[in-house]
């Protein structure tokens, strides 16, 4: 157990160093500067030679790189240059609305996938069955951001209901008004999320099930005279749903790369959209810092699938 | 061939065509005709095919009547202009530029790189795929640890990147951007197909006999395994008209004088146009829904026609 999860991690150890350098050099790459923008745009040459001077920018791309590394070690990003700020507080910032949004949405996808993923194999090859199949079939293959605009427009504007921009209202009262307005901004994406998202546990589960009522335990249980709601709650789901947690992991990683429609759609302000403001201004220290944080928890969300697999079924295990 | 058959046997002419015909009867159907069969036994997948292959068709003629850098130019005269004014069938976006037209256009480019992203990336895949099931050992440890680091990248951000360091990119160069991160699904799948594959007897047998690597690959088992990757071809189709438009959206796809059908969406991003001037996004989005419904729903009936315990088509 403990073999697998070390060996793991020594494979991701390289793959972080050859991530971090492909992404500082093609930070690098990117055409214009930071300042030539953001200056006055009378600004003396010789000044904005200055400022490229003192961040760095004319050393050799290795120097940089060792820069950035070294400062890494010591929890310093730089700092942006869009914003004049740290680079670690600005995502730090940003990183807990994302995540609340990535765990609200996650939590939301389990809620309506398990009754569903239950149900349809309960039923199997009934109505219910098809419907659902037909539901997570639909709802798979529809891009993502298509839904994210239709449903902004159909909820946010036409109707109403739900808030369009931003994290949280400017009129909200401290305490319980700004958890309240928080949830409020992040009720509509959830719920998008989630009604968008169920296929893969959907259908896991559902086969899982179909597996268990076939087995043999199910068959003595039955036989023994327990009533079948106490077979399938007690036999069958319990067996069924330390796979399916598993699928967390692989969820948040997805819902983290969807982050980037959902944060330009809802113009909310969490890492993507971010990234996607951070790249206009050429914010190289905010650009390579995120895109770093990314492929570290997509590494991270696959290995906490990967570990919570290897618990469940002992053939993945490494010897 | 025949009368040499004649000469040396007693079965007469009229008896050896019976016998051909009762035996082409009996013979299990080619996969072509299965999968027709499979369409003519359910409707909707009928319909689905006839939009897909009707809409391309019409996308692909039609656009070459159009002329992109007349539409393209903005005229003030005609702010989102209304449908049906004049001219206009599906009115015109801020810039006075017609939306049918754009749509049109937008289309044939949307699923233009649609279709050469899911050549390009499925042939990689493949071919990725069936090296590494096929040679065990230290070659597939290899291409699984590219496989690994590939899937940690952020697709979408390392896309956006590598768009701002390309000056002038075009259609092709995207298409080949993209392609560089749409191939590990179809690998993924191919290589656990290969795996279970080569340890199959008739592998066995012919690297026994000497048989080429590279012919036993792609001569045995690739067409061992092609409903798979025709499944998995319609598929990515599908989802990688998603990819490009979904780009085009965030305003890092084809440029902006390029219409696509994500630019057309990008139009919702103005609080005045997704309220007020719905027909400048409204019919782009309706109109991936549809495409990526019924491409899908296409790789579903072949998917099924695979697969003979699932099918609804019965032989005739």
């Amino acid at each position: 157990m403990w073999k697998t999860i070390l060996r793991r991690i020594m494979i991701m150890i390289p793959e972080v160093i050859i991530l971090s350098l492909l992404v500082f050099l093609l930070a690098k790459a990117m055409p214009g500067d930071p300042f030539t923008g953001s200056i006055n745009p009378k600004a003396d040459p010789a000044q904005l030679h200055h400022l490229m001077k003192l961040n760095g920018l004319y050393d050799p791309w290795y120097q940089q790189y060792w820069n950035w590394v070294v400062h890494l070690f010591h929890g310093n990003l730089g700092n942006s240059y869009q914003y004049q700020e740290p680079v670690t507080r600005l995502i730090g910032s940003r990183a807990v609305n994302t995540l609340w949004l990535a765990l609200f949405t996650t939590i939301l996808t389990y809620c309506f996938a398990l009754p569903m993923g239950m149900y349809a194999a309960k039923h199997e090859g009934k109505l219910p069955d098809s419907i659902i199949r037909v539901y997570t079939y639909v709802t798979y293959c529809i891009p993502f951001f298509v839904i994210l605009v239709i449903g902004i427009w159909i909820f946010g504007y036409v109707l109403g209901w739900f808030p369009t921009t931003g994290s949280i209202s400017s009129t909200a009262t401290p305490g319980i008004g700004s958890i309240g307005s928080r949830f409020y901004h992040i009720l509509l994406p959830g719920i998008l999320g989630a009604l968008f998202g169920t296929v893969n546990v959907v259908q896991y589960l559902r086969s899982e099930v179909i597996d268990a009522k076939r087995s043999d335990y199910v068959r003595t249980a039955r036989s023994k005279g327990v009533p079948e709601k106490d077979i399938y709650k007690h036999h069958i789901f319990r067996n069924s749903l330390l796979p399916i947690a598993a699928f967390a992991g692989y969820s948040i990683t997805g819902l983290l790369n969807g982050s980037l429609f959902t944060e330009t759609v809802f113009s909310y302000p969490g890492m993507g959209l971010l990234f996607i403001n951070s790249i206009s201004y050429r914010d190289y220290t905010v650009i390579t810092a995120l895109v770093l944080i990314y492929g570290i928890l997509n590494l991270l969300g696959t290995l906490l699938s990967d570990i919570i697999l290897s618990i469940v079924d002992p053939r993945i295990r490494i010897e | 061939m025949e009368e040499n058959l004649n000469k040396h046997s007693n079965i007469s002419a009229a008896d050896l065509k019976r016998l051909t015909k009762e035996a082409d009867d009996e013979a299990t159907p080619s996969s072509a005709k299965i999968i027709w069969n499979e369409f003519r036994a359910d409707k909707p997948a009928m319909v689905a095919l006839f939009i897909v292959i009707a809409f391309i068709l019409f996308v692909m003629i039609a656009s070459l009547f159009i002329n992109t850098s007349q539409i393209m130019q903005t005229n003030i005269m005609n702010y989102n202009a209304s449908p049906g004014t004049s001219g206009f069938v599906l009115g015109a976006d801020s810039g006075g530029r017609p939306i049918a037209q754009q749509l049109i256009v937008g289309a044939r480019n949307s699923i233009g790189i649609a279709i050469g992203l899911t050549i390009i990336s499925s042939t990689f895949g493949i071919c990725w795929g069936l090296i590494s099931g096929y040679f065990n050992g230290y070659i597939d440890w290899g291409m699984q640890r590219v496989y690994d680091f590939m899937m940690m990248l952020p697709m979408t951000m390392m896309i956006i990147v590598l768009v701002t360091i390309i000056k002038n990119y075009n259609a092709v160069t995207l298409t080949l951007i993209f392609s560089i991160f749409y191939w590990e699904g179809t690998s993924r799948l191919i290589r656990s197909r290969t795996l279970s594959e080569s340890e199959k007897d008739y592998v066995a047998a012919s690297k026994t006999s000497g048989t080429n690597s590279f012919k036993i690959i792609f001569r045995e088992i690739m067409p061992n395994i092609s409903s798979l990757i025709i499944v998995d071809t319609t598929l990515s189709f599908a989802e990688n008209i998603g990819v490009e438009t979904g780009l085009s959206y965030l305003g890092f796809g084809l440029p902006i004088q390029t219409p696509s059908l994500g630019t057309l969406i990008a139009n919702a991003n103005d609080p005045n146009n997704i309220t007020q001037y719905w027909w400048t996004w409204l019919p782009a989005a309706l109109l991936i829904i549809v495409l990526c419904l019924s491409i899908s729903y296409i790789g579903q009936v072949i998917r099924r026609s695979a697969d003979a315990s699932q099918r609804q088509g019965t032989e005739n």
